[in-house]
């Protein structure tokens, strides 16, 4: 076909269709790029910036970036590998993440991505900035300790009139995820669930459900994120 | 519902895209918006509450509580503090009784710190209740407080006029321009609409061949060639096209576009008018920052009387066909608007978070119509370009830097203000003409832009060489350059828009180490650190507020690696300084305790 | 050729690292084939007897006297490693790092359900015997200089075993992805 285009990711030959973003286009061609923002089908925010490549010697996130024939991008080196680890320990120290406690553990993207690059410890102190719990809805709750500003609820969870339930407040480092209490609460089960869902961490919560999965069974407990795109997709 | 929401509302035809205009209108009124106001204007708008409150609370002038009869604003720049800046806390905190960041208990005053208001020139400056009040002492500070308790008007305090239009019937403010060179480009003889006669003898393309030509590039900073951008965004497909005016200069030190904004707006109308003709736009918005609110009355009345000459308006100059108005749109205090994605995304009423490109803006821009946004300096130089021609403005300048360019000296100089230079001219010669001698060091461009020392002082500014936006922020021998990099630093966090990761929370954490450091208790380690920490923001952000935030650190460490090495422990690779006594100092306190640790 | 030795203790912890490092089942016969152990509530050695080549650091510091001991481990061993997430960054006890002081005792001592009655007196633990707490709950690295980390709640047994048996012969740490949690 006449829209596929050609490009590498470290060396290595990929095709996609022209104009499909970076990160589904090296996902399709069996090669995990990282992201915590991204989310399939919904505009791309590009605001954790892990995602970040090097697109013909400068950085660029690949979220945002759409293929065209004869890119050159660099993804695994040690320069984008340790610019991804700091980004991932800037989002550990900057909220309150208490990994034990959690309901998410185990299926949290966050936590997933320490393990892939071997965070032992995060090299920045830990602030434990006071953050806001809102549990006045009926059926979820915000952790905001836990929240890493993505943005995907807000970009992705309307009401049926297409208001947006979850925006931002403030900016900067004391920005925080806001809920709408009369939208939230019209929320179905359903959508509910699919809003815990949706969060990478554990800060939208499903009212009186948690800890469902016992350790061992959980998502990233015995494979990395990223490992089934590496490891089911076969090269043409 | 009430009717102030409700008439507000309709006054902007119920269009969310103009929620900035309404919260300012309703803000005005309220001092201060909460849930119900949210909700009200969320349920006209088709929005839902938190989407409002999501404008709402990005912007500074709206998310600080103003309800309190006098409301303060004090700048907290670098060279604010270099005036100082601190005295005039202390005193504006003593005499009202409360402290910055909250109401005083009877009602009369807030205090707020603000970031640079584009009066560097005349420091300390804060703004009450939108009138700037600059060159503040002491003495004044008791004064103030003391005839607004008698009841005295802001109004009635306005004790001179500063020189020009500043003291125009519309205007009335005790700012001084500080006009202290005119050039050949910006601030030479100006004969009004001169060019706009000559417009309708001219094509659309001849007047972007014209700028083309000039090599004139975009004077905000990162200086893209302007005839290049017009001609790219009249190749984006689509009829409708947008000018929009970057005035929400708001680089700590800038304040260039305040004096043209209040002797020569005239041209810089004009100029909107003439790139507006070029890319055939339906439509030019002057983006203003609330800074200068002060202005904005005038710069009304200038537009009308453009209406009434036929220069705006259907068949605008004469223009079959070209029907083109200019509005204002007013900023609410955020330094990443100047950003020019972020500029228009706060122009449709949203919060001023850059946009990720491409699509850039000439593709994609204002009410995703094709869009150029310009500065207003070059927007200024556009006007005399179509005057003079392009032969005229490039013998200007250097081989690849055409033209003059409006500096903002401030800080240790005798004589800060606007200054009009030919570009090519060295930091040396800079200071001799302000009037500045024992320098250690000039902040160029802004806290975004570099902090260089006396062995960089024979460069010349021009994009070869040491390229600007036009800040220039003297830093006298006296000087702590550690406490200038704090400044900055503070300066990036409180105005990052959160949106990226490492801008949201690594400049706090580059802060926290910076002051270690100031405290005494550094180590090598540490300043190896910042450099490598520093380093990711550069590669790691979106928009250029987050790439340079960490410049001041990494040119400070640079150019003056030793006045880090003095306050740093010599020998010491490695040490938390954790302090014991600080760290049970509030429970044995509170137990009643007295340790002996 | 004699034996390394290694330390431990349990700072702001709940002895469950401890019990991670019994964890290791039969290879505990291994262990102390490998090692000697010096100050440890292993053996219930309480004071240092002599320079040991490991220490192991459960717990973050939550008092002065956590930070007496952690400083005391720094300067009799070789190599201090930090294990489980307290010691890391404070873990569950730093749920009061954002809490002020004042109002943590106020609850843990007068307010809260189980003291509320039983202390008429208001009193607040203060004597000369006692450790003061610390305004927040400090991770080890904070104090002192920690040299590995190894993270879990508890950190998985085979992570201890793998860390130690690399540390005491020299070899190359091999960590599977599986050891790695921090739950």
């Amino acid at each position: 076909m006449n829209d596929q285009v050609k490009f590498t990711i470290d060396g290595k030959q990929c095709t996609a269709e022209k104009n499909t973003n970076l990160v589904e286009a090296a996902k399709m061609n069996g090669i995990y790029i990282p992201t915590l923002c991204h989310l399939e089908g919904v505009k791309p925010a590009g605001s954790c910036r892990i995602c970040n490549v090097k697109i013909n010697g400068r950085f660029m996130t690949a979220c945002t970036t759409l293929v065209v024939d004869g890119m050159v991008i660099e993804s695994n080196t040690n320069e984008i590998q340790e610019l991804r680890k700091i980004i991932i320990e800037t989002l550990f120290v900057s909220g309150n993440h208490f990994c034990p406690a959690c309901e998410k553990s185990g299926n949290c993207e966050l936590q997933a991505m320490g393990y892939k690059y071997q965070m032992m410890v995060p090299r920045f102190p830990y602030e434990f900035e006071e953050k806001e719990v809102d549990a006045k809805t009926t059926k979820l709750y915000i952790d905001r300790n836990r929240c890493i500003l993505c943005k995907r609820c807000v970009r992705s969870i309307k009401s049926k009139d297409g208001k947006s339930i979850f925006a931002i407040k403030g900016r900067g480092h004391k920005a925080v995820i806001n809920i709408d209490h009369k939208l939230a609460n019209q929320m179905t089960d359903e959508e509910a669930m699919h809003a815990m869902e949706t969060c990478p961490v554990g800060s939208i919560l499903r009212k009186e459900r948690g800890y469902v999965d016992p350790i061992g069974s959980r998502k990233f407990d015995h494979k990395p994120i990223g490992s089934e795109i590496e490891e089911t997709v076969t090269v043409k | 519902m009430s009717s102030l929401v409700q008439s507000t509302i309709e006054k902007y035809g119920k269009d969310a895209t103009r929620l900035m205009d309404i919260i300012t209108d309703i803000k005005k009124e309220l001092g201060v918006l909460g849930k119900g106001e949210f909700t009200e204007i969320a349920d006209q708008l088709g929005l839902s509450s938190v989407e409002v409150e999501q404008t709402y609370s990005f912007y500074h002038f709206f998310s600080t509580d103003s309800r309190a009869k006098y409301n303060i604003y004090l700048n907290d720049s670098l060279v604010s503090e270099m005036m100082g800046r601190h005295e005039i806390a202390e005193a504006f905190e003593k005499s009202t009784g409360t402290k910055f960041g909250s109401i005083s208990s009877d009602g009369l005053f807030s205090l707020h710190n603000t970031s640079c208001i584009g009066m560097n020139d005349q420091e300390p400056a804060a703004i009450i209740n939108g009138t700037i009040f600059p060159r503040i002492t002491t003495y004044r500070v008791r004064e103030l407080i003391q005839q607004f308790r008698a009841g005295k008007e802001v109004e009635d305090m306005v004790n001179s006029f500063g020189g020009g239009k500043n003291q125009s019937d519309l205007i009335k403010s005790m700012v001084t321009n500080n006009l202290n060179r005119r050039g050949a480009v910006i601030f030479s003889n100006y004969e009004p609409a001169t060019t706009l006669n000559k417009l309708k003898d001219l094509k659309p393309e001849q007047v972007i061949d014209e700028v083309k030509n000039s090599n004139l590039r975009g004077r905000g900073g990162a200086g893209f060639p302007t005839g290049l951008k017009w001609d790219f965004c009249t190749k984006s497909p689509g009829e409708v096209r947008y000018l929009l005016c970057n005035a929400d200069e708001g680089e700590p030190g800038t304040f260039k576009d305040r004096v043209i904004l209040t002797e020569i707006p005239h041209l810089l109308f004009e100029g909107m008018i003439v790139g507006g003709y070029a890319i055939s736009a339906k439509e030019g918005i002057l983006y203003l920052r609330m800074e200068y609110d002060y202005l904005k009355d005038y710069l009304n009345a200038i537009l009308d009387d453009f209406r009434k000459a036929g220069w705006l308006g259907k068949n605008a100059c004469g223009i079959e066909g070209f029907n083109y108005d200019i509005r204002i749109q007013m900023g609410a205090g955020a330094y990443v608007c100047g950003e020019e994605s972020a500029l228009i995304e706060s122009s449709e009423g949203k919060r001023g978070e850059p946009r990720n490109r491409p699509p850039f803006p000439v593709q994609v821009g204002y009410l995703n119509k094709p869009t150029v946004v310009n500065n207003v300096e070059t927007l200024c130089s556009v006007v005399k370009i179509i005057e003079k021609g392009a032969d005229w403005y490039k013998a200007m300048g250097t081989k690849e830097t055409a033209g003059t360019k409006l500096l903002s000296i401030s800080g240790d100089v005798k004589y800060p203000g606007v200054f009009e230079i030919e570009w090519g001219m060295s930091i040396d010669e800079m200071l001799e003409m302000a009037g500045a001698t024992n320098v250690k060091a000039v902040q160029v461009g802004g806290p975004s832009g570099r902090l260089i020392g006396q062995n960089e002082f024979h460069r010349t500014i021009c994009y070869e060489d040491l390229p600007t936006g036009g800040a220039m922020i003297v830093i006298g021998e006296h000087r702590k350059i550690l406490d200038v990099v704090k400044n900055f630093t503070d300066f990036f966090i409180e105005e990052s828009c959160g949106s990226c990761a490492p801008c949201r929370y690594l400049t706090v954490i580059l802060r926290n180490k910076l002051q270690k450091i100031i405290d005494g208790k550094g180590v090598t380690k540490d300043l190896d650190d910042l450099v490598m920490w520093g380093e990711q923001m550069k590669k790691a952000n979106r928009c250029g507020l987050g790439q340079t935030a960490a410049n001041p650190v990494l040119t400070s460490i640079e150019n003056f690696r030793s006045e880090y090495e003095t306050r740093i422990e010599k020998g010491k690779d490695f040490d938390t300084k954790f302090d014991l006594n600080k760290a049970i100092q509030n429970s044995s306190r509170y137990v009643g305790r007295f340790p002996q640790a | 050729m004699s034996k390394p030795i290694v330390a431990t203790t349990s700072l702001a912890g709940c002895f469950g690292c401890h019990m991670s490092i019994l964890d290791i089942d039969e290879r505990i016969l291994q262990l102390i084939e490998l090692v000697d152990f010096n100050k440890s509530p292993v053996d219930d050695i309480k004071e240092f007897t002599t320079m040991c080549d490991i220490g192991l650091i459960e717990g973050g510091c939550c008092n002065s006297e956590n930070v007496h001991v952690l400083k005391d481990f720094r300067k009799n061993c070789k190599i201090l490693v930090s294990v489980g997430e307290c010691a890391i960054m404070g873990g569950l006890p730093a749920l009061r790092n954002n809490i002020p002081i004042e109002e943590c005792l106020h609850e843990a001592y007068l307010n809260g359900p189980s003291t509320k009655d039983a202390n008429p007196d208001k009193i607040l633990p203060n004597n000369e015997e006692l450790p003061i707490i610390l305004d927040k709950v400090y991770p080890c690295h904070e104090i002192v200089k920690i040299d590995y980390y190894l993270p879990g709640c508890p950190p998985r047994a085979d992570l201890i075993w793998n860390a130690l048996v690399a540390l005491v012969t020299g070899d190359e740490l091999k960590l599977p992805y599986e050891v790695v949690k921090f739950d």
